[in-house]
C-alpha cells in the first residue's frame, strides 16, 4: 500500500511539473484578461496603440520581487510612454501565500502609487499559460499584424541586489532591439527567484 | 593589579578574537570554481549540495533534514555542502546569525558570483533558477533536483547514488 502511494505521489510530481511549460521567444503570447486592484479588467487590448508589452510576474512577498520593485517601475515609466506598457500579475495562489491576497495587493500598490495594472490571476491561469515559475519573472512581448509573440522570457537583469553599476539590462536590450525592428540577441535568461506558489492539490 | 588586569582583558580580548575568526569561519565565501575543483578531488566521495537562502521558507523548513543526513551518515564518505544565496550584503546581518542560531554542523557557504544566468547554468542546465535545489554527485553521477525533499526522500536520493 505505502509502494503504491509513493509511486502515485512520484507519478503526481511528474504530471505537476509537466504541466508547466515556459514559453519561450516566437511561441504566440496568450492573451491576459484580469482584474486590477482598482477592480477593472485589463487585457492586452486595454492598449490598442501598444508595441509590445512587458509582462512581469511579480508578488508582495518575495524579497527578490522587492528587490526589483523599483526597476519594475522605471521600465513602466521609461517604457509606457515609447508603446512597451508594464502588466504587472502576481502568480501567487493567496490561500498558499497570505500576504499575496487581493486586498494586500491593492493595499501594495496604493503605497508604492504603481502607474501600471497589477492584476490578480484567479486560479493561476495566466501564470500557467506563460508557466511562469519564479517571480520576478518577465515575458516580454511584441505586437505585430501577425499577432502577438514572446520575443523573451527571463530575468530584468543580470544584478538581482542591484550593486552593479554595469549591470546587463537584458530587459532593455530586448525593446532597444525591438523598437529597431530588429529580433534581440538574448532571448532566455536564468536569475534566482521564489517559486511561484501554486495551489495546493 | 594592573599587570593582571591587563592579563584578564587580554585574555577576553583573544578569547574575543578567537572566537570571531572561528565564527566568521561557518561560513565560507565559495565560488563555482572551487565547488568544481572541490568535488572534483574527492572521487569516492557523495556530495550533496543544497542551493538556499534564510528567505526561503522551504530551503529553511529542509535543512534539519539535510543536517540530520549528514549526521546519520558520517561515517560514509559523505560531504553535505550548504551553499547559500542570500546578497552578498546580508552574510554579516542574516546568513551567518541564522546559521548560528540554528548551529548547522554542515559546512556552509556562501556564493561567491556575480551573474545568476551563468552561473545557474553551471551549476546545472535544466536549473530554472527557484530553490531549493539539490545536486548529488558521486564519481561523475550527477542528480539535480529542484525539489523539496523530506528526510525519507532525501534518504532514497542519496542511496539511489551510491
Amino acid at each position: 500500500m505505502k509502494q503504491l502511494f509513493t509511486v502515485i505521489s512520484v507519478l503526481a510530481c511528474f504530471i505537476t511539473q509537466a504541466q508547466y511549460t515556459t514559453l519561450t521567444a516566437g511561441q504566440a503570447a496568450p492573451d491576459v484578461k484580469l482584474r486590477n486592484v482598482n477592480n477593472k479588467e485589463v487585457s492586452f487590448a486595454s492598449y490598442p496603440k501598444a508595441k509590445g508589452y512587458i509582462v512581469v510576474f511579480t508578488c508582495n512577498t518575495c524579497p527578490y520581487a522587492i528587490a526589483y520593485e523599483q526597476r519594475i517601475m522605471d521600465l513602466g515609466k521609461k517604457f509606457t510612454p515609447l508603446g512597451y506598457p508594464v502588466i504587472a500579475i502576481n502568480p501567487n495562489d493567496p490561500e498558499v501565500s497570505g500576504a499575496d491576497s487581493f486586498d494586500e495587493m491593492q493595499d501594495l500598490a496604493k503605497d508604492k502609487k504603481y502607474a501600471f495594472p497589477y492584476l490578480y490571476d484567479e486560479g493561476q491561469k495566466v501564470t500557467n499559460a506563460y508557466g511562469a515559475m519564479k517571480t520576478p519573472h518577465i515575458f516580454i512581448v511584441s505586437n505585430t499584424e501577425k499577432g502577438r509573440t514572446v520575443e523573451y522570457t527571463g530575468a530584468i537583469d543580470n544584478d538581482t541586489e542591484g550593486s552593479n553599476a554595469n549591470r546587463t539590462r537584458y530587459a532593455e536590450d530586448v525593446i532597444a532591439s525591438l523598437m529597431k525592428n530588429e529580433k534581440p540577441n538574448v532571448t532566455v535568461t536564468k536569475a534566482i527567484g521564489c517559486t511561484v506558489k501554486r495551489k495546493k492539490v | 593589579m594592573r599587570s593582571s588586569f591587563y592579563k584578564i582583558f587580554g585574555f577576553i580580548f583573544s578569547v574575543c578574537c578567537l572566537q570571531f575568526t572561528a565564527y566568521s569561519q561557518e561560513v565560507k565565501m565559495l565560488s563555482i570554481d572551487e565547488l568544481k575543483k572541490r568535488t572534483a578531488n574527492g572521487k569516492d566521495t557523495t556530495y550533496i549540495i543544497n542551493f538556499w537562502a534564510t528567505w526561503c521558507a522551504p530551503c529553511v523548513k529542509e535543512l534539519p533534514y539535510f543536517e540530520k543526513l549528514g549526521a546519520a551518515y558520517k561515517t560514509d564518505k559523505l560531504k553535505v555542502l550548504l551553499v547559500n544565496v542570500d546578497f552578498k550584503s546580508k552574510l554579516k546581518t542574516n546568513v551567518i546569525p541564522f546559521v548560528k542560531k540554528r548551529q548547522l554542523k554542515s559546512e556552509v557557504f556562501m556564493l561567491n558570483e556575480t551573474d545568476p544566468d551563468i552561473y545557474i547554468n553551471r551549476i546545472d542546465k535544466s536549473w530554472t533558477g527557484s530553490i531549493p535545489a539539490t545536486l548529488f554527485m558521486k564519481n561523475g553521477k550527477r542528480v539535480f533536483s529542484e525539489n523539496e525533499y523530506n528526510y525519507t526522500e532525501l534518504v532514497t536520493a542519496y542511496k539511489n547514488i551510491q
